[in-house]
């Protein structure tokens, strides 16, 4: 196939994989993406683009991922069913393949409750494992939901993403392996900042063997201060912070908080190299992309496999 | 049931301020057991509105009747010789009944003094909480009879998302995350397995279709 992901052909080369997310701005601009796709490029081996996530309005993610693909990135679409129905998601997903996105992430999407447009109307009409079916059947039998036949399936690697601490925990595993059933090939979780809780979610992963089906990339997100430590642990549901963490941030002076932030960030990616099962990295360095390719180095994890 | 809240005063002030003579009319049915609509909540606003009319120095006559229900005819036949007294009807019965009433009499003016809300269940006095969207197709025997459509703030059939934490939904801190109360009580009733499998999209055109929706039995004509 011409023009094939790239993820995926270092994931199937067997290569320890680095994605990064890149948040798109507030605006009819494109300086915001070419300039952060410049600074990941030679860094990442893809570039995950959220859709209006926290349910704020931005630029959208498939005219991003146009973008980021010009300055010659791999982009993984992101997109949620919160906004769009059956026939608008199949309908972009079409889209995003005949303008060469090769890379797709089935979400929900964060409530629209918590962005700039509350009043918003919460579509849901399908969730994130009933979209990941519809796009698997969509490439792989060239159907539409209700069985109708493309003319040209969209050529998609098909992502979703896991949440390994969010509750209930048991159920944790179940709900990947669901995915995975419905025909997700990565995923990408969220932020690991409890890793002995992340290696128990990881010993139920192998003990269903989901790790020879499905590529799986840790969620990575460097702190820069102890507030947003304490607020990401209070505030953001389905994230875990331990005390450790913040207590190691107030051990250093705020202006050094940042740096001990990255510290922790490299020793974690360290970390999750030496685990059985994880097959990369996601790095989401939110409005703080710059400091990617710092993180990406300092793990040892440059220069990017030519594949 | 149906549940409803009355509108706040000045809204309905406002709504009835070119209006003389209004019929307040009240409805036995949901709204009064919801302690929204009912012959009570009809006399409680009559004489706020009756009050507030005489501080304004306006003149208004303000008269009051609750049916039994306002949404079947039988009941809202009551009004036919009366209703052409009145400038406005307010009406105190949820949307069903006040587009009923206004149906029976095109050239009448009904006005809603309720916020039809939604089918609910009363959790303690004073307490409601919705529980169904008439979906027109229950899936509850899937779902360990907790209504995902309704009660999960995204409507996930493959549920939970990652906000789910201590058993609390992340939109809303009040609410229970539905989707823990599923994988709880398929657990406990030994049907756990039934989560294993993924759940297809919904036919929402049992919902919204084309348009309103619409019973008909033919056994129910004789």
């Amino acid at each position: 196939m011409k023009n094939e992901s790239h993820l995926k052909k270092v994931l199937n080369a067997g290569h320890f994989a680095v994605t990064a997310e890149c948040g798109p701005p507030k605006g009819a601009e494109t300086s915001v993406i070419r300039k952060k796709a410049k600074f990941l490029k030679g860094f990442v081996d893809s570039v995950n683009v959220t859709d209006n996530q926290t349910g704020v309005v931005r630029l959208s993610s498939l005219a991003s991922c146009v973008l980021l693909k010009k300055e010659g990135l791999d982009p993984v679409l992101q997109m949620v069913t919160r906004d769009r129905n059956r026939i608008a998601l199949q309908s972009d997903v079409l889209g995003a393949s005949v303008l060469g996105i090769r890379n797709i992430l089935c979400l929900s999407g964060d409530h629209q409750s918590f962005g700039n447009q509350p009043q918003a109307k919460g579509v849901f009409d399908i969730d994130s494992i009933q979209f990941i079916q519809v796009v698997r059947q969509m490439r792989d039998q060239g159907k539409i939901l209700g069985g109708e036949q493309l003319s040209e399936p969209p050529h998609l690697f098909i992502g979703a993403v896991a949440n390994p601490f969010a509750d209930p925990f048991a159920y944790r595993v179940v709900r990947l392996a669901k995915k995975v059933h419905a025909g997700a090939e990565f995923v990408q979780t969220q932020c690991i900042y409890n890793l002995n809780r992340f290696k128990e979610w990881m010993k139920g992963v192998m003990d269903r063997g989901l790790d020879k089906k499905v590529y799986i990339l840790g969620g990575i997100t460097p702190l820069k201060s102890v507030r947003m430590a304490e607020y990401m642990g209070k505030n953001v549901a389905g994230m875990d912070v331990p005390e450790e963490i913040i207590t190691r941030l107030k051990g250093v002076p705020p202006k050094d908080q940042r740096q001990e932030g990255i510290k922790i960030a490299v020793e974690t990616i360290r970390a999750l190299k030496e685990i059985e099962g994880v097959h990369g990295i996601h790095i989401m360095a939110i409005e703080w992309e710059d400091v990617v390719p710092q993180l990406v180095e300092e793990a040892g994890l440059h220069p990017r496999p030519e594949v | 049931m149906i549940t409803a809240e009355r509108k706040p005063l000045p809204e309905i002030k406002e709504m009835i301020q070119p209006f003389r003579k209004i019929l307040v009319v009240g409805c036995g049915s949901c709204v009064a057991e919801c302690a929204s609509g009912g012959e009570k909540e009809v006399g409680v606003l009559s004489s706020a509105l009756r009050m507030d009319a005489k501080m304004a120095g306006q003149e208004k006559e303000i008269e009051e009747l609750t049916l039994d229900r306002q949404c079947v005819y039988q009941f809202i036949d009551q009004l036919t010789n009366r209703i052409d007294q009145y400038d406005a009807i307010l009406s105190l019965g949820c949307g069903a009944g006040v587009q009923a009433v206004a149906e029976v009499f095109p050239e009448s003016v009904i006005l809603p003094a309720l916020n039809t809300t939604f089918i609910g269940e009363t959790k303690e006095a004073g307490f409601w909480v919705e529980n169904c969207r008439a979906c027109g197709d229950c899936k509850l025997a899937f779902f360990a009879a907790v209504c995902p459509v309704t009660r999960c703030a995204k409507g996930l059939f493959n549920g939970p998302c990652g906000g789910s934490k201590e058993g609390k939904c992340e939109v809303d801190q009040e609410s229970p995350c539905a989707w823990q109360l599923i994988v709880e009580r398929l657990d406990k009733s030994g049907r756990i397995d039934q989560l294993n499998e993924v759940y297809p999209p919904a036919d929402w055109s049992r919902q919204q279709g084309k348009g309103p929706r619409k019973i008909h039995r033919e056994d129910q004509n004789i």
